[in-house]
């Protein structure tokens, strides 16, 4: 049978003797570098990649000059399906550590003596912060792309193999991060924590990615590029950006994690804050409506509600949020020029964030039905409603006067989760619920009782964690500035601390909920795997019915 | 080099490039003729659900495996 692509025997064997070269130079290296290491996350990460190389090593030598298969045709779904799993995986470890890390603030005795220096909060957080955004988050955004882009492109995956190089290399730099912080590997920037090798590995992942993505965008069949894909074009490339950029430091030994960072002072914190924001506007919200413009379209069965306003939408997301960033750092050194600008961005950003929810809302328009019988609909609205709230309240929060009151108090948490678990999980939910059935070509879900289930009890779930953050958070920003007739503080720290118990096991239930129903989810996805009838069409066949 | 002369571009013409090209991003979606072309991208989600277009599945031999053509599209 004749080969379709280029590919001749000869290019394969050779491409095979270069991978064993480069994977035997690592695994080499990593043994001498855990002999050399200077401390222990250090030794126990070179051991790690010691471990893949190794393995990878023995595995191509193994396989080398065997009969490869055909390339294969059609969409490139087996790395998708990888990363439903995935997601569904780091989901549920990021949402058990954080329910945890909560209780360990309400009850402190769960800072167990024997687990000190492992598994106390301060090691646990950023163990709970990049398991839930960029484990969960960051494995929902490459998979969702992935599915994307090839069916809004009609063309396959460009990069063949390349792309399960992005996925296994993510959740490689993933674990690398999180033991990392478990043994006190930190460069002590907040959602940039990883120290410097595990950045410059991540660099590569993504570059990787971006390369792929483009790929495959020039060679599309469809002649417009869908608009889901130009928010996920921004996502990747601005994600680069912030990553390097925040990144640059300079390490004390190559056999160590410790590094310097290259910026001091304010201009360390400006740079740290331009890029902590614009994860949060391009990571977590421009790579979520890249999600939100493909599947809520596809599951309400109609086109987006106007183009138009999504080009607009777009626009001035990306124009708008890089500015956003020195709202983080009111009241401090940051000249106030720097911290007005970001005021007024943060607040002008209000219009772009309700012009997309309304897009996103009124695509609904005429099938307003579907949120009562369409549990994954519903999970959609809840998620756009989430969006429309707290990018509501963050520009609020973001004036300097509110923020003379909310900064450093539990308010500022209670945020970062109605927009955390209400948009990015809800529109992750729905999207694992919309691409489970679809990737192992099953006729529907198991059970969308259980949907409905889940639905509820992660709503709920938001609610409590939000509401007592409200209270907890305002009561907490009043009693610090409460002074008496002599101008004296009236409370101490430790009287908020002790004030907000209540608070916090509501928020430990609230957590307990979200997890809850994420568990049922996994049990849905996987007996829908397992058990829902085979879709009867197979897909070489089917002709849209759309 | 200080934030100075970055402050300095930030406040005159990059300022004012960044703008224009903000606008004219805005207002190019409303140019005339621009309907049809945003109700078409508007219905690509709902084209390719299964397969790529043009999928040759192995015909290669008999297939034409056409791509987009670009000089076409700008006729």
């Amino acid at each position: 049978m004749p080969k379709c692509n280029g590919q001749n025997e000869g290019t394969l064997i050779m491409w095979d003797w270069i991978k064993i070269a480069i994977l035997g130079i690592v695994a080499l290296f990593a043994a001498l570098a855990a002999n050399w290491a200077r401390d222990l996350a250090y030794q126990i990460h070179a051991l790690i990649v010691f471990a893949v190389a190794a393995g990878m090593f023995i595995w191509t030598v193994r396989t080398m000059g065997d009969e490869k298969p055909p390339a294969p045709v059609g969409y490139q779904d087996d790395v998708i399906r990888a990363g439903v799993i995935a997601t569904a995986f780091w989901g549920i470890t990021g949402f058990l550590v954080g329910t945890f890390i909560a209780f360990q603030l309400a009850f402190p005795a769960l800072n167990f003596e024997w687990a000190q220096g492992y598994a106390n909060f301060g090691r646990l957080r950023p163990l709970h912060t990049s398991a839930v955004i960029f484990a969960f988050g960051g494995n929902a955004l490459i998979c969702t792309s992935f599915y994307i882009v090839q069916r809004t492109t009609a063309a396959r995956l460009w990069g063949g193999n390349a792309a399960w190089f992005v996925f296994w290399g993510y959740n490689l730099f993933i674990v690398l991060a999180a033991t990392g912080y478990l043994l006190g590997a930190t460069q002590s920037k907040e959602y940039a924590e990883p120290e410097w090798y595990v950045d410059l590995w991540l660099t590569i992942v993504w570059v990787v990615y971006l390369l792929i993505f483009l790929g495959t965008l020039i060679k599309r069949k469809e002649p417009h590029i869908y608009v889901a894909n130009w928010f996920f074009l921004a996502f990747i490339v601005t994600v680069a950006m912030l990553h390097v950029v925040n990144n640059l430091s300079l390490p004390v030994s190559i056999f160590g994690s410790r590094s310097v960072q290259l910026f001091a002072g304010v201009q360390d914190a400006m740079t740290q804050w331009w890029y902590g924001h614009n994860a949060v506007g391009f990571f977590l919200t421009a790579g979520f409506l890249g999600m939100m413009y493909y599947f809520v379209p596809k599951q309400a069965e109609r086109p987006v509600f106007s183009y138009k306003l999504s080009i607009i939408h777009f626009w001035a997301l990306i124009f708008l949020y890089i500015w956003a960033g020195p709202h983080h750092l009111h009241y401090t050194a940051l000249p106030d020029w720097a911290s007005t600008l970001g005021m007024v961005f943060s607040i002008v950003l209000w219009m772009p964030s309700w012009g997309g929810m309304i897009n996103g809302l009124m695509t609904l328009q005429g099938a307003w039905d579907k949120i009562r019988t369409d549990p994954i609909i519903r999970m959609m609205v809840i998620s756009i409603g989430f969006y429309g709230m707290s990018t509501f309240e963050g520009p609020m929060m973001s004036i300097r006067a509110v923020n003379s009151l909310s900064h450093y108090t539990d308010w500022t948490i209670g945020h970062v989760h109605s927009g955390a678990l209400g948009w990015n999980g809800m529109i992750t939910f729905a999207a694992l619920y919309f691409l489970t059935p679809k990737l192992w070509n099953r006729e529907r879900l198991y059970s969308l009782t259980l949907v409905s289930w889940h639905f509820w009890l992660a709503t709920i779930g938001i609610v409590l964690y939000a509401a007592s953050m409200w209270v907890t958070g305002i009561m907490e920003g009043l009693m610090w500035r409460e002074v008496d007739a002599q101008g004296f503080l009236v409370n101490s720290f430790a009287d908020t601390v002790a004030a907000k118990f209540p608070m916090y096991v509501v928020r430990g239930l609230g957590g307990v909920m979200f997890l809850a129903g994420a568990l049922i989810m996994c049990y849905n996805l996987w007996m829908t795997v397992r058990r829902s009838p085979t879709r009867e069409s197979a897909p070489a066949s089917a002709i849209a019915a759309e | 080099m200080d934030y100075h002369i970055l402050r300095e571009i930030a406040d005159s013409w990059v300022l004012l490039m960044m703008f224009a090209v903000f606008l004219g991003a805005g207002l190019w979606a409303w140019r005339p003729g621009s309907r049809e072309l945003h109700d078409d991208a508007a219905q690509v989600p709902f084209r390719h659900e299964d397969k790529p277009a043009g999928d040759c599945s192995g015909r290669c031999q008999e297939c034409a495996c056409k791509g987009f053509d670009f000089t076409e599209a700008l006729k």
